[in-house]
This record gives structure tokens, C-alpha cells and sequence, in this order.
């Protein structure tokens, strides 16, 4: 079962999208509210989010510190630009590698998808020495082999296909 | 090593992506892929160049030919940052799934 989708927008966002079984109201609060976003945002098993400050209004400040447990950890720092209860999210945030990682622009939308809500984030894709510095963290822990191709790729490959 | 941007804009362009899916199917000398896109020599020789550059195509030197073919690495790098996203992610939302369950579960309860 995928419900996720995950691809390339031009050569600068990354746009994911995903459904839920719950309302936006429901989705919207488990972005914003920290006792919620400490339960789910954590990436990899065995990550924890010891710290969760985030102050849901524009200009407000947001702080997410993960752990793995074994002394490994990084955080990440940034602000609300605007939100819209219970549809829209615009903000900036930053990885601390300790070094901070250039500013990447996050919106989520929350529409209604039947009776659920369909989710769209689209955030600025990053250059490569972030990358690299993002694959060198305990991010990439368990990384399976699952196949992300690029859009200019499957357009590449349909093209030949479709000449074959 | 290999620049996200210079990636980036050599994919941008549908001719360059041609090109590319071309060499997917076998290595191609400069004249072989300047009949299928009907392009003039130098025009193909600069979005070789392009490609070249970003790292997506390697060239050998065979003679007076330099035949293209495609280079993996380039490919690969920006698919294990996209790869990594996507499992952190979607570990993210299925654990999301739950939470939004246990919600609707409060949720109604309260109503009755």
C-alpha cells in the first residue's frame, strides 16, 4: 500500500503528498501542536524528539531536537510565516548538522478528500553539500532500497518507450 | 562531485532527456544521435557538453570518435537523498495514521 507520493517539481521543490483518514482539523492539529508532533515526527525507529517547541502563529518559533538514544542527535530551528487554520501552514526551517543547512520554505496545504483530507507539503530541494550532510546524520539509518526516479527520468524513459 | 543545480538545469530540457534515454539503450556516437533529433552537429556536441558537465554522461575517447554513455553516479546520488526522504516520511505519516485514529476516537467518544 502506497498512499504517499513523492516527486521533483523543476529543478528547485521536492512536492509530497499524502491521505488521511482524518478531518484537516485533525491533521492541521497534529502538525501544530507539539504534544502531538512529538509522536509521529521522528523519522527512523528508535528516534525520539526530546525537545518540541513550536509556537504556531506567524513569526512564532519552532525547535525540534531528536535523539537516537546512543548520544546521537541533531535539531532543527525555524519560524511560522503563516498559517491558516485548518488548511494552510507556511513556514522556514533549518537542520543543524551542528552547521545550519540553507533556509528551506515549507507550505503544507490540508484539503478535504472525502472523509479524509489529502495533505500537499512542498518544500525547496536542497543543494548537495545538504545532502550530503543530511545522508552523513543518522537520517539514512535502515535505508532500504526503495526506488525514487527522477520526473525528467520516467519522462525519459516513457519517451523511449513510446519511440520503441 | 557532482552540483543538485547543474543536475537540475541539464534535465531541465527535453532534448537533453532524449538524449539520455537514447544512451540508456547503448552507448551513441555524436553522428548517431544527430539523425533521430535532427539537430546539427554542434547543437548536440553543446548539450552533450551539458550533460557532460552535470555529470550524467561519461565520454571516451575511441580514435577521432568520443562515444557518450550514461553515467550512473550522477543519477544515483540525488536518488539516495530522494530514497531517504521518502522512508523517513512515510514512517512519519503510518505513525501519523495512528495518532489521527486515536483522535477520532476521542473525538467521538466525547460526543456520546
Amino acid at each position: 500500500m502506497s498512499k504517499m507520493t513523492l516527486k521533483t517539481e523543476g529543478d528547485r521543490y521536492v512536492v509530497v503528498t499524502r491521505k488521511f483518514l482524518a478531518s484537516p482539523e485533525a491533521v492541521y492539529r497534529a502538525h501544530t501542536e507539539p504534544q502531538l508532533i512529538q509522536k509521529w515526527m521522528l523519522g527512523p525507529d528508535g528516534w525520539t524528539m526530546p525537545v518540541c517547541i513550536n509556537e504556531a502563529k506567524p513569526g512564532g518559533k519552532i525547535r525540534f531536537e531528536w535523539s537516537d538514544g546512543k548520544g546521537n542527535g541533531f535539531y532543527l530551528t525555524g519560524e511560522y510565516v503563516e498559517l491558516k487554520p485548518y488548511n494552510k501552514i507556511a513556514h522556514i526551517e533549518r537542520m543543524h548538522l551542528p552547521d545550519p543547512t540553507p533556509d528551506n520554505h515549507i507550505e503544507t496545504r490540508f484539503d478535504s478528500d472525502g472523509s479524509g483530507t489529502l495533505m500537499t507539503m512542498r518544500m525547496t530541494l536542497p543543494d548537495e553539500k545538504t545532502r550530503a550532510a543530511m545522508l552523513a546524520t543518522g537520517m539514512e539509518h535502515g535505508m532500504e532500497a526503495s526506488y525514487v526516479r527522477l520526473e525528467g527520468l520516467i519522462e525519459a524513459e516513457a519517451a523511449k518507450n513510446a519511440s520503441a | 562531485m557532482v552540483n543538485l543545480d547543474t543536475t537540475f538545469r541539464a534535465l531541465a530540457d527535453p532534448t537533453r532527456r532524449a538524449i539520455l534515454a537514447r544512451l540508456a539503450a547503448g552507448e551513441a556516437t555524436v553522428m548517431e544521435l544527430v539523425k533521430p533529433f535532427a539537430l546539427t552537429q554542434p547543437a548536440i556536441s553543446q548539450h552533450l557538453k551539458v550533460l557532460e558537465n552535470a555529470g550524467l554522461i561519461i565520454r571516451r575517447v575511441e580514435g577521432t570518435k568520443r562515444p557518450c554513455r550514461l553515467a550512473q553516479e550522477g543519477v544515483a546520488e540525488i536518488d539516495d537523498w530522494l530514497a531517504m526522504l521518502r522512508k523517513a516520511l512515510a514512517k512519519n505519516y503510518d505513525r501519523l495514521d495512528e495518532i489521527l485514529a486515536c483522535m477520532e476516537t476521542k473525538k467521538g467518544r466525547r460526543k456520546t
